[in-house]
């Protein structure tokens, strides 16, 4: 049984989401494949090839790849999708954007957001919000999915030395365009990766007193997140956003300033190993999920959190 | 331009589900019903291209059981002209979604459909994605901003990274993301003329598409429970907590 793995990249480095994407074909067992599709990424290619427990590298490098336009990328995977029992991409926006659409042109269904291997066929993956946890068996002869990043532990960026193989066919639909892209600065670490998580809701008040969780942040190494309240309210960018509709974080903490805990905000952060709230109203839903809460005026705590970390 | 809409029945957003006692499903008995929020700003986007002199008619579709009408009246009562419902009682997979659908759009010939990026009872996000691969048709998914200019849709998408911007050729999929508008509500005026408003019933059968399932479902459980936490007086506790106790900072 092979697994093809799809990258998730930037055309210049290895995003830490396909490690966590290997870890899952690991526990399927079989032969790994990784496909790295792009342009000008050939550095990525070899990055991928030291991935612990990869047996091989497919790099496909062409303009047409260049912005992972699902149109051709998808074509690229089914072009090459013959022999492997399984392929799996990071349940990012660029994995489910291209997968659903692969799954359909090999006519099978997917899996999204596979949070644990049962046996090669059988999986688990959240359902209402994370309300629920189903259990699937796929009776398609290719199991496509999308793994959730923070359900496995990252195998080791370094240690493999897998071949690379490079892949001529160019497949442009010739159907879309890449126009542009506003990609948000910061030198925190990525969300999703991060190890502690200081995220503001509609407490906050305003886009400048997130300020104050800035300064936490910088203390503890950690990144910022928002609830959809603090997004909506024009405070902080969407990329920004912890929840079903947003990112899904499992930090080792996770600290909530402002936030009520609404179904769906629980839905992207309920899996933080330790979580703290902190929140004036001490009726706040968060406080039903939150190891450490606090009931106080964040303006006071957070200046006095910072100065005694 | 014709624009093609499609709605889901699902539980309402604020309903707290309950897994049944014997793990073969979610309990859906006697709740709270609505569509599918995403689907809601599907509508919206739709009725805004058709007040902007953009789009001529509205077709809204919905696939399920006989119920799923209540949505389609819903939309119909937002601005939708007319109304196509699937029924089926079996229960749906998105790829078979995607292949009912495939077969709508080569009847109506839509210039433009518009779809929810999600659904938030099966969380799947895949039905957009899949029509496209069907038909063939260009996507753009998690759209926070949609213009049509020069015969092209300009969409821009929210990115894990922030924004980026496509540009797709007619016709086209567009799979919506939650800031790309705020959907407005349904007037009782509104309501009453929905009801007079055409809504075709079909069969999956009458498309010429079989249901099938490539997917079982084994078993659904609640997500495990997090341990009742405690409560801090103050910030020197919270502190203490988190560097002796939790040790995670």
């Amino acid at each position: 049984m092979s697994i093809l793995v799809i990258a998730e990249h930037d055309n210049s480095a290895l995003k830490p989401v396909t490690l966590t994407t290997v870890a899952a074909a690991s526990q399927i067992g079989g032969d790994i494949s990784v496909l790295v599709a792009g342009s000008g990424c050939a550095a990525v290619a070899e990055q991928a090839a030291k991935i612990a427990g990869v047996g091989k590298v497919l790099l496909a490098d062409d303009a047409a790849y260049e912005h992972q336009l699902a149109e051709n990328v998808s074509r690229l995977v089914v072009s090459v999708a013959a022999g492997y029992g399984h392929i799996l991409a990071p349940a990012t926006t660029t994995g489910k954007n291209l997968l659903p659409r692969v799954a359909a042109l090999l006519d099978v269904n997917q899996l999204s957001e596979v949070i644990a291997v049962v046996s090669p066929d059988t999986f688990k993956r959240p359902i209402y919000a994370g309300n629920a946890i189903a259990t699937v068996q796929s009776e398609d002869a290719v199991k496509v999915m999308t793994v959730r990043g923070t359900a496995f532990d990252a195998v080791a960026a370094e240690g493999g030395n897998a071949a690379i193989e490079t892949i001529g066919e160019r497949c442009d639909a010739g159907l879309s365009r890449f126009v542009s892209e506003e990609l948000a600065k910061s030198d925190r670490p990525e969300l999703t990766a991060a190890r502690v998580v200081v995220s503001g809701g509609r407490g906050m008040g305003s886009g400048d007193n997130f300020a104050l969780l800035e300064k936490l942040a910088d203390k503890l190494g950690a990144a910022v997140g928002a609830s959809r309240a603090a997004v909506d309210a024009g405070f902080v960018p969407n990329d920004m956003q912890v929840g079903q509709t947003g990112k899904m974080v499992a930090p080792e903490l996770y600290i909530a300033v402002g936030i009520s805990g609404a179904i769906q905000h629980l839905a992207g952060m309920k899996d933080s190993k330790v979580i703290v709230a902190i929140n004036k109203d001490e009726e706040a839903p968060i406080f039903q999920v939150a190891d450490y809460g606090l009931v106080a005026d964040l303006f006071e705590v957070l200046p006095e959190l910072e100065q005694k970390l | 331009m014709k624009v093609l809409v499609t709605v889901k029945r699902v539980i309402d957003y604020n309903v707290k589900v309950r897994v049944k006692s014997d793990n073969s499903d979610v309990d859906l008995a006697n709740v709270k019903m609505a569509i599918n929020p995403f689907c809601e700003i599907a509508v919206e986007e739709a009725v805004r291209l058709k007040e902007a002199g953009v789009a001529s008619e509205i077709v809204v579709v919905s696939l399920g059981p006989k119920a799923a009408q209540e949505q389609l009246r819903t939309a119909l009562a937002l601005g939708a002209d007319r109304a196509i419902m699937v029924e089926t009682d079996e229960a749906l997979e998105s790829l078979t979604v995607a292949k009912l659908l495939a077969k709508v759009v080569e009847e109506e010939q839509p210039e433009l459909i518009i779809m929810g990026k999600q659904a938030i009872d099966s969380d799947n996000n895949q039905t957009g994605q899949m029509l496209a691969a069907l038909t063939g048709l260009p996507q753009a998914t998690f759209a926070s901003e949609l213009k049509l200019e020069g015969g092209k849709a300009l969409v821009t998408r929210e990115v894990d990274g922030g924004l980026q911007t496509l540009s797709l050729n007619l016709p086209a999929i567009v799979t919506t993301d939650l800031r790309l508008n705020e959907p407005r509500y349904a007037s009782l005026p509104n309501i009453m003329k929905a009801k007079r408003k055409p809504l075709d019933t079909k069969t999956p059968a009458d498309l010429g598409v079989e249901v099938k399932a490539h997917t079982q479902l084994l078993k659904v459980e609640p997500p495990a429970e997090r341990q009742a936490g405690i409560k801090v007086d103050s910030v020197e506790q919270l502190v203490d907590k988190l560097k002796n106790e939790a040790k995670v900072i």
